[in-house]
């Protein structure tokens, strides 16, 4: 839901756009009564970082994820809160019902900011709808790390991306290339043909099948299902029909996977064609039970509001600053190094099986 | 109100005349139409692609079908009343949730069945309320339930959803098992067919509704229950829509707040490309189903032979278009062939 769809994928190009554009712009709406807010930029990002610095202890990090009580986010804060416990520091989680409550989200920022938390780690449903109240935050010295979705560059300290879209391309092609044993037909079955995020996946899973170790893989067709459960089914079918000699498809979004996985399931090709892909393994238990699927992948998104946590800690810390090339560790996620516009990468995406399925719950 | 009515609608039906005989020949010409243009779709496409008629390839046609042929009966009922039922897709969505949290919490398949279906009756009263009480549009009145009964599937399913892991296997399983090609889903799908296809020939009450369909204030004046029979289409409408959300579940496993949205446009779409009119009184299941079978079949005809999937709404649309022009060329084919006929018998009387 919050992952590879064709909605989430306009909104990151959404995303991306207005964030190109509004680079050096002052944000927009929310409201705070305070109208010293329209200094822009970063402030907090000016003071100077110093990786040796000790990390504080007894901090009060909010977590302020799109929308609560949804399965993905309660993991990720699930792996903030105990990075937090790690750290000796406190954890706090608010936020909105529904995942397009913008308001609610700007007015849960002010709240922190008054309630004086020492860091905000939040998702945002809006990149350009937060950006003041963060703003304000970032002036009260709050530090902000944005978290799954990013706000405008200017709005936070750091944003701790899932994976880089040349990792999930790449990776999903490695995974298949292991299933079917390195050769034969292999087709894409993806969301809408306009979704970018889509896309530019496609594009690096095409780049990687030019190495010389996949030449005996050939990409027959790519597919699009629209995000829709019966059109998903019948594009399958309509592979499997079309390429009798298929043998595995990779399906780079959540509701395509479990589609296809649903209706091989219920096959003659139950086994025998391969599947893999972005899934939730929630959506996919029953599949990787039933021998249908053998893996497919997506970011754990515990690690990510582990990385979130430790990134907060390590900004209020002043251990790093937000600044490109600062190298911070993260207890046992290992050292990152904070990239272009603040990002931090939190790696290659997990791969879920039989063996360590049951070990997620969303 | 019914007893002064009795004499006349218990007047032995008169023996099939002409007239009659050729409207009959002529609508089943009607439904012939589709089923020829799907042979031929299914025939050009076996010839260019030899795994499309193959026996998961029959099966799969099948089960694509079956939900969208269940909805499209049930529609078929209301739109032979002069009335349309919008909110099918919405009814479908919220049964499926309230079949899939039945099993998920251990329930048994046969009782979570029956709730979706009776969730499903249950919107039905409510539509046929509103319609036949309100005496307002069908349209804007089940625009509007539509939008309600999807409200409150948001609100009630929220995030949630319902995976496959939560629905015991054999449920699962019934959703694409069967016996050779033929898959469990399409048999009881045809089961129900073929019911809502007798009631409407061979019931009084059935063929109440062709005649309020044709004209209401004459099914109004000879003494036929309005409301009761416009709430029997809504009813029977709802528990089906229901059945096929139930279905849904064991077919897709997953269920979520978006699941059946705009739905009800295929449905209307499958109903009127099988000779449905629009107009009501005319058309039957059959057509209705037999429509539900082409369009699922071209979403499956075009992967199978690699044209890009973007067509397929272009194709549904000209087909839709395509059925109405014949419907309108036959209607007044119809109209003509009646009038001199009933000319020659005056002319005959007279003689």
């Amino acid at each position: 839901m919050y992952g590879p769809t064709a909605k989430s994928a306009r909104l990151t190009a959404a995303l991306a756009v207005t964030a190109v554009l509004a680079l050096g712009a002052t944000a927009c709406s929310g409201t705070t009564k305070d109208s010293a807010n329209k200094a822009a930029g970063p402030a907090a990002a000016t003071g100077k970082a110093d990786p040796n610095k000790a990390i504080k202890k007894g901090l009060t990090v909010a977590f302020l994820p799109k929308q609560v009580n949804n399965p993905y986010f309660t993991t990720s804060d699930g792996g903030g809160k105990k990075a937090l416990e790690q750290l000796g520091s406190t954890y706090k989680e608010v936020g909105t019902s529904s995942g397009t409550d913008t308001s609610g989200q700007v007015s849960y920022v002010n709240t922190l900011t008054q309630q004086q938390v020492d860091a905000i780690a939040v998702s945002a449903q809006d990149p350009g709808a937060l950006c003041t109240a963060l703003k304000q935050a970032m002036k009260n010295g709050v530090s902000v790390v944005t978290y799954d979705s990013d706000t405008q560059t200017g709005c936070r300290q750091a944003f701790v991306s899932q994976a880089s879209a040349e990792d999930l391309g790449r990776t999903q092609i490695q995974l298949l290339a292991k299933q079917i044993g390195g050769k034969g037909e292999i087709a894409i079955l993806s969301a809408a043909q306009t979704a970018t995020n889509q896309n530019t996946w496609i594009d690096f899973m095409k780049d990687e099948l030019k190495k010389p170790e996949y030449k005996d893989i050939k990409l027959v067709k790519t597919a699009y299902g629209d995000d829709d459960a019966q059109k998903s089914f019948q594009q399958t079918q309509g592979l499997l029909q079309e390429h009798p000699g298929l043998k595995g498809i990779v399906s780079p979004t959540t509701v395509g996977i479990k589609a296809a996985a649903q209706y091989l399931s219920g096959s003659k090709y139950r086994g025998k064609v391969k599947l893999t892909g972005l899934g939730t393994p929630n959506d996919m238990r029953a599949y990787v039970k039933n021998g249908t699927v053998e893996a497919f992948e997506l970011w754990d998104p515990a690690k990510l509001g582990a990385l979130a946590a430790h990134t907060a800690v390590a900004l209020e810390s002043g251990r790093i600053t937000g600044a490109e090339g600062e190298t911070f560790t993260a207890g046992d996620l290992g050292s990152f190094t904070i990239g272009k516009d603040g990002v931090v990468l939190l790696g290659k995406p997990t791969v879920f099986d039989k063996a360590n399925i049951d070990q997620f719950k969303f | 109100m019914t007893v002064t009515a009795d004499p006349v609608r218990q007047q032995p039906a008169p023996p099939p005349d002409a007239s009659r005989r050729l409207v009959d020949r002529v609508f089943k010409a009607r439904e012939l139409a589709v089923a020829l243009v799907l042979v031929l779709i299914l025939g050009a496409t076996q010839l260019s692609n030899t795994e499309f008629l193959s026996e998961q390839g029959v099966k799969d046609l099948l089960l694509n079908a079956t939900i969208l042929v269940l909805v499209a009966t049930g529609q078929a009922v209301v739109v032979i009343t002069r009335n349309v039922d919008l909110s099918v897709g919405s009814v479908l969505g919220i049964s499926a949730f309230a079949a899939g949290i039945h099993l998920r919490d251990g329930g048994s398949p046969l009782v979570a069945v029956l709730l979706a279906v009776g969730l499903g009756a249950l919107f039905g009263v409510l539509n046929g309320a509103l319609v036949s009480l309100g005496k307002v549009p069908a349209l804007v009145v089940t625009l509007g339930t539509l939008y309600i009964v999807r409200g409150i599937d948001s609100i009630w399913v929220g995030s949630r959803q319902i995976t496959a892991d939560a629905l015991p296997a054999g449920f699962v399983d019934f959703g694409h098992d069967g016996i050779w090609v033929l898959p469990y889903l399409a048999l009881l799908a045809t089961a129900v067919l073929a019911g809502v296809a007798y009631y409407l020939r061979s019931y009084h009450s059935g063929r109440d509704l062709y005649a309020l369909g044709s004209s209401p204030e004459a099914a109004r004046l000879a003494g036929i229950p309005v409301r009761a029979r416009i709430m029997t289409a809504y009813v029977l409408c709802g528990a089906l829509a229901g059945l096929a959300g139930a279905l849904y579940l064991a077919r897709f496993g997953n269920v979520d707040s978006a699941t059946g949205n705009g739905y009800e446009l295929t449905v209307v779409s499958a109903v009127v490309v099988g000779g449905v009119a629009f107009t009501g009184g005319s058309g039957t299941v059959y057509g209705a189903a037999l429509g539900a079978l082409l369009l699922t079949s071209i979403n499956s005809v075009l992967p199978a032979i690699g044209v890009s999937s973007v067509w397929v709404t272009a194709i549904n649309g000209f087909l839709l278009l395509l059925a109405i022009a014949a419907d309108r060329i036959l209607a007044l084919r119809v109209a003509a062939a009646l009038r001199k006929k009933a000319a020659r018998t005056r002319s005959a009387r007279h003689a």
